[in-house]
């Protein structure tokens, strides 16, 4: 059948504007409320700000690298680990996965643009400001003995570390501003991305037809609201502790320092589901297209989504083993943080049967969606041995749980992320990465990621504690620290290759056409980049693969809809 | 687009979705019933935690009067909807304004509350965890009850304009849904701090 699709051409003719002054283009982004600008400044932003916390990962690196090291001094190191955390988690994850749904989101349920186009552009101007106003703690924030300016109190900022008594001067605040700013953002895009899912979907296309990425970004929206406002609550009650004066954390007062950390986790665990659902919603679609077969379980992987939402509500406090939660806590969060491991198991089991039998294609995006598969079924049977109590009282916070995490956060996420812009940067930008490079940058850091993170398990056995400024050359960790810094130089190598190939294939890369893939939903029936209106016409659909139906219309999907009654809209959707 | 190769049997159902400002603020109300759980948990949590002076029993007085307003104003929010609904526009106004007097009153019933626990009884957010959880809950909620009447008090103005008409019924809608939330959380803040905490 025809791979080319009649789509919006003529319309087309009309989008193509001259190229434009830089000051222009400055303009046209500051006052846009354009879904796909702010989906890719949101995916701007965050890239910056990958680089820079990369940076700081791997000035940490450099100082672990040997024993006794004192490349930097011990408050800058401490200042490094809190800012690559902070950074990572809530200006890079967050900005960046909220950048790809904003800009796919309405492409694919065929809509023109998000709910409130008013208010995505708030959210990303203040999530965008937040994260200069985390940065400028670097020139405004006198930190302790004018030392290290920079925020010092780690990403989780327990209590009572936090108090003006032992964190003077305003970097913690502005740690906590930041988070709070950020917190506002992710809100409103959240709300906004319910919204548009919700009330803008084109005719047609009811809930049991919604693509999975949609549909699992609702889900993770839905996640955003119950686990950022405890986050917002929290940093409310940090800011009145340390100007106002009063006691929530004020162990001096009766204040406890724990009911902090009760209220960091309960944000804390669910956002790393916040994370990581995205990028299971990026392997929905890129698995089905490279295997050139039709989601396995699409039912049980919207139910699988649910789930996890849901359980992840009630896993917070497996990361409070140590503190000593007795008996019945520490049952309940060992047995909820086992069973979230169940709605997973379904979701990888469905990617493998989406695998199994079709034609795969090994392109760049293909493989980094495959080393995902792997990496995230490793990391979740290290969350498994971590959910278990007595394994953590001996393994928590420790080098163990840094590699659990990261093998979560860049094993997982990162490679999905980097899976979806070889997939989708192509209807971005209407030019084609380079697949020679991607394959050399997807090697490169297959290679660096293994060297770094499963060496990293081996010093957290051996007891070395996570954020040591240094260590004594006699502890046997040596070795491991060594390997794992070299890891990190070759993941920073394959990256610099990575942004060498986005800048390269903007300007000189093959030209994409709409549907470079042979791809099934709709953001592939509009033109690469697609026009401002994404469809002339809004379309019209009648089952998951809307475009399969429109490339084969002797086979179409619509035939195997099952529903009672007469085959389509019998029933009221959506309500 | 081809449309036509798009479709599948018979579009002839209306195709209908649900508001986008009803669910946008339906989920703005779920992440603030977020925070507002933190801060009852916080509050609960601390519960006769303090180690000075003065306790809740001591001082604090059940607002009856002022519960009952603000309680009443969500019904006499909802009469203005539905007469704008019907548009009767000058019956939206006068039930707009009955909503802003006794949000008015309720807030004003705060304050003198406030003054007289930092002036008489000497209780202020940094006295004990009791003054902490007390006036960052009730405050947080005083908050959010200054939002919804400066809101409401921009639809009184522009209803008194007459430049409110029945299109605009659905906006009007989702604020009521907001000015609801403000009172349903009043319910859980009164029990816990009046009720539960004295």
């Amino acid at each position: 059948m025809a791979t080319q699709i009649p789509v919006n051409e003529v319309h087309d003719q009309i989008a193509q504007v001259p190229r434009r002054l830089w000051l222009e283009v400055l303009h046209g982004c500051v006052t846009t409320v354009d879904h796909k600008k702010i989906g890719l400044m949101y995916i701007g932003y965050a890239l910056i700000f990958l680089v820079i916390a990369g940076f700081e990962a791997l000035l940490m690196r450099i100082q672990l690298a040997i024993p006794n090291n004192h490349f930097v001094s011990p408050e800058v190191f401490n200042g490094l680990f809190t800012m690559h955390g902070t950074t990572m988690v809530f200006f890079v994850g967050m900005p960046i996965l909220f950048g790809f749904g904003n800009y796919l989101i309405p492409l694919m349920i065929g809509a023109r643009d998000m709910a409130f186009p008013r208010l995505n552009a708030f959210s990303f101007w203040i999530s965008a400001f937040a994260g200069f106003l985390l940065y400028f703690s670097y020139i405004g924030g006198s930190g302790l003995y004018g030392a290290g300016s920079a925020p010092d109190v780690g990403w989780f900022a327990y209590a009572p570390l936090t108090a003006r008594v032992f964190s003077p001067g305003h970097s913690t605040d502005y740690w906590t501003l930041a988070l709070l700013l950020t917190g506002i953002g992710s809100i409103g895009t959240a709300l906004n991305i319910v919204a548009t899912i919700i009330c803008m979907r084109c005719p047609g296309m009811k809930m049991s037809r919604l693509p999975l990425l949609p549909w699992i970004y609702l889900v993770m929206s839905g996640l955003t609201f119950v686990a950022i406002g405890p986050l917002t609550a929290a940093q409310i009650m940090l800011m009145l502790d340390r100007y106002v004066g009063s006691h929530f954390f004020d162990t001096q007062a009766g204040g406890s320092a724990v009911l902090w950390m009760h209220f960091f986790w309960i944000f804390g665990h669910p956002e790393v589901y916040i994370l990581v659902l995205p990028a299971f919603a990026f392997a929905n679609e890129i698995i089905p297209v490279f295997s050139r077969k039709a989601i396995f379980g699409y039912p049980a992987m919207v139910a699988a989504s649910v789930g996890i939402g849901f359980i992840s509500l009630s896993v917070w406090a497996h990361h409070m083993f140590t503190v000593g939660l007795g008996p019945g806590g520490n049952t309940f969060f060992t047995l909820a943080t086992m069973i979230i491991s169940v709605p997973t198991g379904i979701k990888i089991f469905n990617w493998l049967a989406t695998l199994w039998g079709g034609k795969i294609q090994f392109t760049a995006s293909m493989m980094f969606a495959i080393g995902f598969l792997f990496q995230f079924l490793i990391a979740g049977l290290t969350g498994i041995m971590l959910s278990v109590a007595p394994f953590d009282w001996q393994l928590g916070n420790s080098y163990f749980v840094v590699a659990h995490f990261h093998y979560v956060l860049v094993g997982a996420i990162l490679f999905m992320i980097f899976s979806a812009f070889y997939y989708w940067f192509p209807k971005m930008t209407g030019r084609m990465l380079s697949e020679r490079l991607g394959k050399w940058h997807f090697w490169l850091f297959v290679i660096g990621f293994h060297l770094t993170f499963d060496l990293m398990h081996v010093p957290g056995l051996l007891g070395m504690p996570r954020r040591i400024y240094t260590y004594e050359a006699d502890r046997g960790w040596m070795i491991w620290n060594l390997l794992v810094s070299s890891g990190a130089i070759i993941q920073t190598v394959a990256t610099l290759l990575f942004v060498y190939n986005m800048v390269w294939s903007y300007f000189k890369g093959p030209i994409a056409g709409p549907d470079p893939w042979d791809a099934w939903t709709l953001e592939w029936s509009t033109p690469s980049p697609p026009p401002s209106y994404n469809f002339a016409e809004i379309p019209t659909v009648a089952s998951r693969r809307p475009l399969w139906d429109l490339k084969h219309p002797e086979d179409p999907d619509f035939d195997y809809e099952i529903e009672q009654g007469s085959p389509q809209q019998t029933k009221k959707e959506g309500a | 687009m081809s449309e036509a190769a798009l479709q599948s049997g018979s579009p002839n159902q209306v195709w209908t979705l649900p508001s986008r400002g009803i669910v946008g603020m339906t989920c703005l109300i779920i992440a603030e019933v977020a925070i507002f759980v933190i801060f009852v948990v916080a509050y609960i949590f601390y519960i006769g935690k303090s180690l000075t002076g003065p306790a809740p029993k001591d001082v604090l007085e059940l607002p009856i009067f002022t519960t009952i307003c603000l309680l009443s104003s969500s019904l006499t929010v909802h009469a203005a909807v539905s007469a704008l609904q019907k548009s009767k526009q000058g019956l939206c106004s006068l039930w707009l304004a009955a909503t802003v007097l006794l949000g008015g009153i309720f807030i004003a019933g705060t304050a003198y509350e406030w003054y007289d626990l930092i002036y008489k009884h000497g209780l202020t957010i940094r006295t004990n965890l009791f003054g902490t959880t007390f006036y960052s809950l009730v405050g947080l909620h005083a908050t959010h009850v200054v939002v919804g009447l400066i809101l409401l008090s921009l639809a009184l103005f522009f209803s008194v304009r007459g430049e409110m008409k029945e299109e605009h019924s659905e906006k009007l809608e989702v604020l009521s849904l907001y000015w609801h939330f403000v009172d349903g959380v009043w319910v859980i803040v009164f029990l816990v701090v009046y009720v539960l905490g004295r």
